[in-house]
């Protein structure tokens, strides 16, 4: 019988031949993490029940991005508890600020999370994993307590949805504007339930930044997951990483798809999505008569090393305009390490950027960069919800990394074309 | 007792969890702390009217965005009985079941229901009667494996049984 890759994985981890959409299965998790936001009310939950140990200390990650380095006391009580937790059940992977980062940038690069794992986490952007070949998805702190303490969790086998991609993305088009489009045209619950796989040459052709920064976003969307089928790019790059044995699959060639959508990368333009939804979307080239107060470049959907290079290549010789203030918040201590040794950092320096320690920080309006009233960000973040940055009466605006570092110099939304070499000394 | 009664507060389409509950106090994790700010960023005047036993009723989509359960929590928090919507986010509605906040899936309640109406809903069977108007709709039935979280007192109490079974 045959099976897209979303079903052959659930199948696997809940030890069945085949599930079929609609099936509801007990899976065991490979992966499962919290955060310091979310695994302090799975921590209360766990305690509350009366369970007293893990199921297994290996396969738990609890890391301090949202909050940390800790803003005030109230979340520094948050990441004591998350860390008391993490030494009494001497879970392996705890990480401390100064080695940490931005949870789904982090997972990845170290190797925790792999192909054809089931994974959990509590935190909607868990779907990022999918660019490997998992299935993860986002789930509540309740089901992040029952996973720790049983490694199982409940799930409905969700329907797919196929997005193919055929023909060559133009000058600067990222995986930001791929999944920017997606959205664009399928609405904020255009994919509700379901599991969103990316496939064709032009998804094919993409680098692994490219491909997290897709399937991060397929929550945007309504989706349950996000997933690309690994291939050599794949294996690339979870080889001498990934701390597991990867399992490499790939749906059947007559799988069943409840929808299938075929585009054009040609077709697709430099992306923004406007407030207050990331389905809100128009091309970046004709909102030039957006001026702009902030830019921040970062988060688990765009702060790899590939995203700082792109920002990097536009800031180069050039300063931020002096109305904006810029953030660049390199999204785990690897990347700042890597940006260090590129000299990107010294770039971001010099343009009059502000580099930050990895964190969450002002994606969910947490610290590191609130807006005020009525100011207005370009961010290359992945919400731009009423109120997601600060002030209820300000705006963000979602990019690409080229798009927010055009933006940045200009003083205004603008592309890199638009930008020419202006500024340059 | 499974009957609750209560006035209707009506929302839009796509209210997400950073409308719910804002980021801004997510450093804080109990129901009664975080229902001070309980849909501030949809209406700032909500928390401050909201009485227990009110029923959130809202358009597609209720609970996008993020994966926090203090969305659910804040408006457990505030009393709220329960929330009827067109469709919900899936995240927000595993979390609601796993946290006890009892929601309906009842498209032609939320384009019935006007704001400030008096509702009673019947949980077992998923009757809401429109008090004020008189009319009586009818919320999709929860599946089997939902009833049976529901009975269970929740996910973890459910998980626990099943592991004490297992051993």
């Amino acid at each position: 019988m045959s099976m897209t890759i979303t079903e052959k994985i659930l199948a696997r981890a809940a030890g069945v031949e085949l599930v079929r959409p609609g099936d509801l299965v007990m899976a065991k998790v490979d992966m499962c993490l919290g955060n310091d936001v979310t695994a302090p009310v799975a921590i209360d939950e766990f305690e509350k029940t009366g369970f007293d140990r893990v199921f297994d200390a290996e396969k738990i990650a609890l890391i301090p991005d949202h909050f940390t380095p800790n803003k005030d006391i109230k979340s520094a009580q948050l990441a004591a508890q998350m860390r008391a937790f993490a030494r009494k059940h001497a879970i392996v992977h705890y990480y401390e600020v100064g080695r940490v980062g931005v949870e789904h940038a982090f997972l990845p690069e170290q190797g925790l999370v792999g192909p054809g794992d089931l994974v959990v986490g509590a935190d909607s952007h868990t779907c990022t994993y999918g660019a490997l070949g998992a299935f993860a998805t986002g789930v509540g702190s309740t089901d992040l307590a029952g996973a720790m303490a049983t490694g199982e969790a409940w799930f409905r086998v969700p329907e797919s949805h196929r997005f193919d991609f055929t023909g060559e993305l133009g000058p600067y088009v990222t995986g930001k504007d791929i999944a920017l489009f997606t959205i664009g045209q399928i609405g904020v619950d255009g994919a509700l339930y379901k599991a969103m796989e990316f496939s064709g040459p032009t998804i094919m052709n993409l680098p692994m930044s490219s491909r997290f920064t897709i399937c991060n976003m397929a929550i945007e969307a309504g989706g349950k997951s996000g997933i690309i089928a690994p291939d050599d790019t794949t294996r690339a790059y979870v080889s001498g990483r990934f701390r597991r044995t990867p399992l490499y699959y790939a749906s059947d060639a007559d799988a069943v798809y409840e929808k299938t959508y075929y585009w054009r990368a040609d077709d697709i333009p430099l992306m923004v999505a406007k407030p207050h939804l990331p389905s809100n979307t128009q091309p970046a080239s004709e909102l030039s008569n957006v001026g702009i107060d902030q830019v921040v470049i970062g988060s688990c959907t765009n702060g790899r090393i590939e995203d700082l290079r792109q920002a990097a290549e536009i800031l180069r010789g050039r300063k931020v305009h002096r109305d904006v203030r810029c953030i660049v918040i390199p999204a785990t201590q690897a990347v700042w390490k890597q940006a260090s040794e590129e000299g990107l950092l010294d770039i971001f320096v010099e343009a009059e950027a502000v580099v930050s320690a990895p964190t969450c920080g002002p994606c969910l309006g947490g610290h590191m960069g609130i807006l005020a009233e009525g100011e207005r960000a370009v961010s290359t973040t992945n919400r731009n919800f009423v109120g997601r940055m600060g002030h209820p009466e300000s705006e963000v605006f979602l990019a690409g990394p080229y798009v927010a570092a055009s933006s940045a110099v200009a003083g205004h939304i603008t592309t890199p074309d638009q930008l020419g070499e202006g500024g340059r000394s | 007792m499974t009957v609750l009664r209560g006035r209707a507060w009506t929302f839009g389409r796509d209210i997400d969890t950073d409308q719910i509950i804002p980021a801004r106090y997510l450093n804080m994790k109990t129901a009664t702390e975080l229902a001070q700010h309980v849909m501030e960023d949809a209406d700032p005047t909500f928390s401050g009217k909201v009485r227990p036993g009110d029923i959130v009723v809202a358009k597609e989509n209720f609970g996008c965005g993020s994966s926090r359960e203090h969305a659910p929590l804040a408006l457990k928090g505030a009393g709220v009985s329960v929330v009827i919507a067109k469709s919900f986010a899936r995240i927000f509605y595993r979390n609601a079941f796993n946290t006890g906040l009892p929601i309906l899936v009842a498209p032609e309640a939320v384009d019935g229901i006007t704001e400030g109406d008096e509702l009673e809903v019947d949980l077992a069977d998923g009757r809401i009667v429109d008090v004020t108007s008189g009319v009586t709709y009818r919320a999709q039935p929860l599946p089997p494996f939902m009833r049976e979280l529901v009975e269970a007192g929740g996910l973890l109490p459910y998980l626990k049984k099943r592991a004490e079974a297992h051993n």
